[in-house]
């Protein structure tokens, strides 16, 4: 887990989200260097589920053309495996609850040890639940990273102090995609989390652009880009490593600018 | 357990049930469950709903004797109960009554609702102009083509109806798109979700509001019978005319509780909605039960002639009836239940819905081996009227509605 941590000692945390799979999975392995190269802190690989019902169109429409790209979880697997010692980003899946649960939780997280990701963000698994796997992520040593949501209220505390890995604060009510405004007060839910946690908090949902980024940085850890790199590799397919290059960095750059 | 009757713990019901669901629907799901908790034993709700449920809605509806199909199967007496004469053609609006009533009191102003056939859809847009609310109904661009009719109804009674075209653009996955709505939207709306589904505490919600068709079912035969019938066959989707028809029989242990699922084309083909029969045990739309799904957790496209069975899963509560024992599944294909829908029509005069057929085809199939003196309740959940184009269709005539 000391990857993850690593990734906000001393600065702020870029953290990219893209799909597996989509378009292929040839690219996802090209994709995964390019995003480390240009200088992602941490990477969520997004394991594609045919019914996500906590994103929006793009991720969804990444989703289906990576199932639709023949992706399996055992390929997936395999390809991050060889990257091994080729990147040193840590890696965090993002998963809907039940292909973890069709493979076999002992399975899944073996492999997650095996393969070297460090945590694991499942939106369909909320705190009441999270018993379901815990045994599983302790023994195989996977942070269960935690969303907290504009909504969470009284049960921000409770999610917080059990966060592992880091907190991923939704900033705003919905589903995933680009928005032209964050509208939730970040600053006072950021205070929140931190009142009963150490670890980082990162914050994601609607942020695409290099102002949004630099805004967020002020307040937070990290900031989670997910749908607009997916609208990049959607529009430019296997070739779109310079864009995804080009654009991680002009982020980076305004983050660091705070 | 002693007591057979299935228990509600943390939302469970044996090992299924549960919450999965993101986290920001996390503290409206809790407000619901802290409301229901109030209501269902508030004195003047219950007056309330019993008003709307008797005065608008028909309820008793009727226990009918079916002579002419008892007569023909030659077997026990079949008796219906008549949730095809309820205001809007169906069960659905028992349940949409209790919880559109229950928004209010929540002091939400909007409801939205995903629907398969239109019937649910249909009831949740007429409590919602009755009750003064906002309605926005999603329903799969598929099922917006073969029930145009129950589109422009929901119009009519001043709901959008907006038309899902992800996936496979049926019930799944106007269910998904309503999840998502209300995430987008949480603070005045109620999710006024149409069966024993979902993440709790809506299966039970449900439950409790269908369960009125049970208990009015079981006096309604004490009064002619005398007796416990021996057996109450539903057909079941998500399944909430079948638990509303099972739950006040479930500590009954001599009454036989079948459920008909629908077996499309044929459980040897991909084109069915057979989800205990072919389904395994998986965590989606929020709860954990039986889905049809394929190695890789993904879940399958499900294909039924009916609109409103056409749905890859089956709410909680039946998964652990089935694991009991205390229940049986059974499928029944499309073939079946249009000879089924056919039958009806010409033996007793009353067209069923489609889905509804699905219970008729069973009722067939056994009710001719039991004894004379024996009575069986089918719940005849809605009105065939939404099918009559379709199922001309099916048999290659084309008439315009």
């Amino acid at each position: 887990m000391n990857r993850i941590s690593e990734a906000f000692r001393g600065h702020k945390a870029f953290v990219a989200y893209l799909t597996a799979g989509d378009p292929d999975l040839g690219s996802t392995r090209t994709f995964i260097r390019t995003l480390a190269d240009a200088g992602a802190d941490i990477l969520e690989i997004g394991l594609p589920f045919s019914d996500p019902i906590a994103e929006g169109p793009d991720i969804q429409a990444a989703h289906l053309r990576a199932l639709s790209s023949g992706m399996t979880l055992d390929k997936l697997f395999g390809t991050i495996l060889s990257l091994q010692g080729d990147i040193s980003v840590p890696l965090v899946f993002m998963t809907y609850l039940n292909p973890v649960l069709q493979y076999g939780y002992g399975a899944f997280f073996a492999r997650c040890e095996e393969c070297g990701v460090e945590g694991v963000i499942i939106p369909d698994l909320p705190f009441e639940e999270r018993g379901e796997i815990l045994d599983f992520t302790q023994k195989h040593n996977v942070a269960l990273i935690p969303l907290i949501a504009p909504t969470s209220g009284g049960r921000t505390a409770q999610i917080a102090a059990a966060a592992e890995g880091y907190v991923y604060l939704v900033s705003s009510l919905g589903v995933t995609g680009a928005r032209q405004t964050i509208t939730e007060n970040i600053p006072a839910l950021v205070a929140e989390i931190r009142a009963h946690t150490d670890v980082p908090v990162a914050v994601g949902f609607g942020i695409h652009k290099p102002d949004q980024a630099k805004e967020i940085a002020r307040h937070a850890d990290g900031v989670i880009v997910g749908s607009a790199i997916v609208r990049l590799i959607a529009e430019y397919g296997a070739d779109a490593a310079p864009r995804l290059s080009a654009y991680v960095g002009e982020m980076k750059e305004a983050m660091r600018r705070e | 357990m002693n007591d057979a009757k299935t228990k509600t713990r943390n939302g469970r019901f044996g090992n299924y049930g549960g919450q999965y669901v993101p986290e920001t629907l996390m503290h409206a799901l809790a407000d619901l469950e802290r409301s229901y908790t109030e209501y269902k034993y508030d004195r003047k709700f219950n007056e309330e709903l019993d008003y709307l449920l008797n005065e608008y809605a028909g309820r008793p509806s009727r226990l009918y004797f079916a002579e002419n199909m008892t007569k023909d199967l030659n077997g026990a007496k079949i008796y219906l109960k008549r949730e095809d004469l309820n205001h809007t053609g169906s069960h659905k609006i028992n349940n949409v009554l209790g919880q559109v009533l229950l928004a209010k009191r929540m002091g939400k102003t909007r409801v939205i609702a995903e629907t398969g056939a239109g019937q649910h859809g249909v009831a949740t847009a007429t409590a919602a102009a009755l009750l003064g609310l906002e309605c926005l109904i999603f329903m799969g661009k598929e099922d917006t083509d073969r029930q145009a009719l129950n589109v422009y109804r929901m119009r009519l009674l001043g709901a959008e109806v907006r038309a899902v075209t992800a996936g496979t653009m049926t019930l799944k996955d106007a269910v998904n798109e309503t999840m998502r709505e209300w995430t987008r939207r949480v603070s005045d709306t109620h999710y006024v979700l149409g069966s024993v589904m979902g993440p709790h505490p809506f299966p039970t919600i449900v439950r409790d509001f269908q369960s009125v068709i049970g208990r009015e079912a079981k006096a309604q035969l004490y009064e002619k019978e005398g007796k416990l019938p021996a057996a109450v066959i539903a057909c079941v989707g998500g399944g909430s005319n079948a638990i509303g028809a099972f739950y006040h029989f479930i500590n009954d242990k001599g009454v036989r509780l079948i459920g008909c699922e629908a077996a499309g084309l044929g459980l040897g083909t991909e084109r069915h909605a057979a989800t205990v029969s072919k389904g395994r045990v998986g965590v989606f739309h929020g709860m954990k039960s039986y889905f049809c799904q394929d190695d890789a957790g993904q879940i399958s496209p499900v294909y039924s002639i009916s609109a409103g069975l056409d749905y890859p899963g089956i709410g909680p509560e039946h998964a652990w009836l089935h694991d009991s024992g205390r229940a049986e599944y059974v499928p029944v294909t499309d073939g079946e239940a249009v000879a089924a829908f056919d039958y009806l029509s010409k033996t007793e005069g009353i067209i069923p819905a489609v889905e509804s057929a699905h219970a008729v085809a069973h009722v067939r199939r056994i009710a001719g081996a039991l004894p004379k003196d024996e009575c069986i309740i089918l719940c005849l959940s809605g009105r065939g009227d939404k099918d009559v184009a379709s199922i001309a269709r099916h048999r290659g005539e084309d008439i315009h509605e």
